[in-house]
């Protein structure tokens, strides 16, 4: 409960977090001898109260928040989350237990037990058992994210002084508030399960943000604008200024490495701008969708409808089912979207936030199609459902967000993939006679099947015949996701290739977050119903 | 050691880890809770678990230079090391200006969440709560997805200046979603409580069972604006994003929809229909919650919203110190007053109208009018000369709850609810609302 306050809301911190010095984070943590140790004790006490399948994932969770507004310093944060989660399958049933701070063969062993309890109670309420596609085992194997610099590793000051200076440079150019925030994770985690495989993974990820915010005194309205940063699977190296990292145009965008101080202060002057700027005329109208905006997008109207347990209803009582149903996968011409549209999951692209070595149930990972030529191929399924799809073999995407909380499909990185034909945004804008070019990402909403959306974003601007007009506010559209795929007419090259991303996807009961990137090129969809959102009061 | 320490326990231990401090003062959290679930679909479990966990928090301060540090292990040398970490922490801290130090002792009202019910449920009490619902769903022919999560827990905080404070309690919260074989109908039903004894998984699955068969077959009708009757599940998820607006600090600064041009608030303007009053009242014997705040401010009963006119806002302790008022904290439960007509009277004295029964994926579109978009889900009926006519299909909305609440009709007899966003449980009446804005249709069931 609480009343919030403007500005970024802090995420809920997971389960169990302790608070530690910054120093301490460098620790390393247990040694892969005792987690193999830890994780045998737990595979052999499950086997021996009846489990016939058992898998124990042992993890070192370590995040760090510098958390500023203005010229102030709100808040270091430093956790640490360590303990060991333990399912097994006992009669046909699944059972999970986990246990804080486990650290003796005696403390895993115990977990398994109570989950092979929770199994055996509730199998009395099961009619057919669990099935799981077969998997080898790939002994002792280990991941780590090809990172340049561990976030962990950069001293808190000169994080701080980064945050200081970005906000000032903020208030200098128009801002009345600003709030920023850096967020690090690093996911230290050792699965072991009764197939044969020990796998140890070491996993980074980071986001930079702001919001500024700037008031018109005169009106008593305030406009806001927030970073195009995106969250990356990668360490501080993505803070590094590089120009060759940077897209130019009507404002600049970034790919692999991130200008804060430059983006804060074009964020400013755009804030500031956004008071005068036109309120949009409702109707249709063709969007151009940076990739800054489009992820989001792609997010919900194809990562989220092509996971298989939402499509069967294992998701029916919260985030809901599919429109994208069995019968128009099986059809093999079911149009999601038009011939350009190609839609890819990969759980293995290099900075990507859903890039690991293998999936949490012990799956190598892997890269493969879900809509291609316009036509729905596959979905994203795990080791308990892949089978209902025909295949043989799960896809290596299932995820537990902390040793506490059960494994479950979620989403892959699901990106649009980059036009074959060279085209650059200019080109494309050049082309458009009634439309909205959109960046960045704004409000969000969509159904529970995923048919009718609604977005927003951070910057339009209108463009009239071939030729960028203005700025326009009070911008949202809204669409059906096979109509609004279906009206993708180009995408843009590989040349303008980027990710975008979320940091805290929710998903199941009780709620899990993960990580998960989105890429595209700049992409046009024709005549989309644009609403204008500004109301009086 | 317990996980679920008693006052007197949590008292000592508290007394012990303070001992161990050296700082210009020092306040310790301690919390503790043992959880169970059970989530269920296809008419099957599919997967439940169990944990336990508690942990100690300790903030210490040399001047205004804080550090914070939380441990989960209760050996002294442990409770020593986090009292240690936390006051090199503090030293290594920038100073904080808006630091406020610690609380003097507090006198707190009485309030009574902890239910033995709850403390004492085994898996196979869950199982069988559980069970009952899926007989019912397996013997309809229709399929049933739930979740239904317990906990047990306490929270206690001790200060260097001698303030302590113990609140235990409990709480159930059972969700179920319905579905026809042929995916054309869904009904939902959610329920809250602190009490075991009060879910009736049986009577509470019947609910969404009969608005699963209700909403089958649903016929489009124009999106625009139309009379509704929200169910308070519906309500629920558009007023607490007024609530989570209600902070005095951003009021202030002139960047929420409680600011007012010149710098000022809209506390003390009157914003909607008379008839709303909103509230926040710890000892309510339906919605229990904790009579004292993170920081040991008491909670009080607050009135936020009276006969339509704002009352008060939250304050940190800086921000009342900066202005001058008394720093209410944001309040641990919030009621809505409402009136005496049932849900059946409330749809007899329909002409014409729409009855929400659960809204969905609320995301606020512009914060300067709490402008809201979202979707009607699991049930969304027409109502004609005061009878419900047939099932319609989904819409998505734009409206305000500010505006909503200008435009009022009628309020229905207050129940407990469970945010399906939130997940926070509040007191809310059924409401009859006119012109309420549809902008588009969806074909999701």
């Amino acid at each position: 409960m609480g009343f919030g306050t403007a500005g970024i809301i802090l995420p809920t911190l997971p389960a169990f977090s302790r608070t530690i010095s910054p120093e301490q984070l460098l620790e390393p943590g247990l040694d892969v001898v005792v987690k193999k140790r830890l994780a045998d004790a737990a595979l052999n006490a499950a086997k021996s109260q009846g489990a016939t399948y058992t898998d124990v994932r042992i993890g070192r969770y370590l995040n760090q928040y510098v958390i500023t507004r203005e010229d102030k310093v709100q808040n270091i944060v430093n956790t640490e989350s360590y303990g060991v989660g333990v399912r097994v399958i006992a009669d046909g049933c699944w059972g999970f237990a986990a246990v804080v701070d486990a650290k003796s063969e005696a403390d895993t062993a115990k977990a398994a037990e109570q989950a092979v309890a929770i199994a055996k109670a509730n199998a009395k309420l099961m009619k057919e058992p669990v099935q799981l596609a077969p998997q080898k085992g790939y002994g002792e194997v280990s991941w780590k994210a090809p990172i340049k610099r561990n976030a962990f590793e950069v001293p808190i000051k000169e994080k701080v002084d980064l945050l200081l200076g970005v906000n000032d440079a903020a208030l200098k150019n128009g801002a009345n508030y600003v709030n920023s925030v850096l967020f690090m994770v690093n996911e230290q985690k050792y699965f072991a399960s009764t197939e044969g495989t020990y796998a140890d993974q070491d996993i980074h990820r980071i986001w930079p943000i702001f919001d500024v915010t700037a008031i018109d005194p005169k009106t008593g309205k305030f406009e806001t604008r927030n970073a195009l940063s995106a969250p990356v699977g990668m360490g501080y190296e993505y803070l590094q200024v590089n120009p060759a990292d940077k897209v130019t145009g009507i404002t600049t965008r970034y790919n692999k490495g991130y200008d804060m101080l430059e983006d804060v202060t074009a964020a400013a002057k755009q804030a500031r701008a956004k008071h005068t700027a036109k309120s949009v005329e409702a109707g249709k109208y063709d969007l151009v969708l940076d990739p800054s905006h489009l992820w989001l997008t792609i997010h919900e109207s194809v990562g989220h409808p092509l996971e298989l347990d939402r499509v069967l209803g294992y998701e029916a009582n919260f985030a809901g089912t599919s429109f994208a149903t069995l019968d128009k996968w099986k059809s093999k011409d079911f149009n999601y979207g038009s011939k350009q549209v190609n839609l890819i999951a990969d759980k293995t692209q290099v900075g990507s936030l859903g890039a690991v070595g293998y999936d949490d149930e012990g799956v190598q990972t892997q890269k493969w199609d879900l809509v291609r030529d316009g036509i729905l191929v596959n979905y994203q399924a795990i080791r308990d459902q892949v089978q209902i799809i025909n295949e043989n073999h799960s896809q290596g995407c299932c995820y537990a967000d902390s040793w506490s909380s059960v494994q479950f499909q979620r989403m892959a990185n699901v990106s649009l993939e980059a036009g074959k034909t060279p085209l650059s945004v200019a080109n494309m804008i050049k082309d458009v006679k009634k439309g909205i070019y959109i960046i960045g990402d704004g409000s969000f909403s969509i159904d529970q099947q995923r048919y009718n959306f609604q977005f927003g974003g951070q910057l339009f601007y209108e463009i009239k015949d071939g030729q960028i007009a203005g700025m326009l506010k009070d911008v949202a559209y809204q669409s059906n996701t096979q109509e609004f795929w279906n009206s993708c007419v180009q995408v843009c090259d590989e040349s303008d290739y980027r990710l975008g991303g979320s940091f805290f996807d929710g998903k199941g009961q009780p709620s899990q977050s993960s990580a998960v990137s989105h890429g595209s090129s700049t992409t046009r969809f024709n005549g989309v119903n644009v609403i204008n959102t500004a109301r009086k009061i | 050691m317990a996980i679920i320490l008693t006052e007197a326990e949590a008292r000592a231990l508290l007394t012990k880890v303070l001992s161990y401090s050296k700082a210009d003062s020092c306040e310790v959290n301690l919390s503790g809770a043992e959880r169970g679930n059970i989530r269920y679909a296809r008419n099957e479990v599919s997967t439940s678990g169990a944990l336990a966990n508690q942990v100690l928090g300790v903030q210490s301060a040399f001047g205004k230079k804080l550090g914070t540090a939380t441990i989960t292990e209760f050996d002294d040398a442990s409770l020593e090391k986090v009292v240690r970490r936390s006051e090199e922490l503090a030293q290594l801290a920038p100073e904080n200006p808006e630091y406020m130090g610690v609380l003097e002792p507090q006198q707190y009202l009485k309030a009574s969440g902890f239910f033995d019910s709850i403390a004492s449920l085994t898996p196979d009490k869950r199982a069988d709560a559980v069970a009952k619902s899926l007989k019912l769903t397996r013997d309809a022919k229709l399929i049933g997805a739930g979740f239904m999560d317990d906990r047990n827990g306490y929270e206690a905080m001790m200060n260097s200046k001698g303030l302590f404070a113990y609140y235990p309690s409990t709480n159930v919260n059972f969700s179920l979603t319905v579905r026809t074989e042929d995916g054309k109908g869904s009904g939902y039903v959610a329920r809250g409580y602190s009490d075991f004894t009060k879910l009736d998984t049986t009577a509470a699955t019947r609910i969404a069972l009969l608005k699963a068969q209700g909403s089958a077959e649903a016929r489009a009708i124009e999106p625009g604006k139309y009379t509704v009757i929200l169910e308070p599940t519906a309500a629920a998820v558009l007023l607490e994003n007024i609530f989570f607006n209600m902070d005095a600090r951003s009021a202030d600064e002139g960047r929420s929809y409680f600011s007012k041009v010149g710098g000022k608030s809209r506390l003390g303007d009157k914003i909607m229909d008379e008839r709303v009053t909103i509230y926040s009242d710890p000892t309510n014997a339906e919605l229990p919650a904790s009579p004292w705040s993170g920081d040991g401010r008491p909670q009080e009963k607050t009135m936020w919203i009276e006969k339509g006119v704002v009352k008060n806002l939250a304050y940190s302790r800086f921000w009342a110190q900066k202005q001058g008022k008394k720093a209410i904290p944001s309040p641990n439960n919030v009621l809505m007053a409402g009136g005496t007509q049932s849900l059946e009277d409330m749809i007899k004295s329909t002409q014409r109208g729409i009855l929400v029964t659960k809204l969905w994926y609320i995301r606020e579109v512009d914060p300067q009018t709490i402008l809201l978009t979202g979707l009607t889900r699991d049930g969304t009926f027409f109502i004609e000369n005061g009878k419900i006519k047939y099932p319609v299909k989904n819409f998505r909305f734009n409206e305000s709850p500010v505006i909503m609440l200008n435009n009022l009709e009628s309020l229905g007899k207050p129940e407990r609810v469970v945010s399906t966003e939130s997940d926070q449980n509040y007191l809310i009446p059924p409401m009859k609302i006119r012109e309420f804005t549809f902008t588009s249709l969806s074909d999701a069931v």
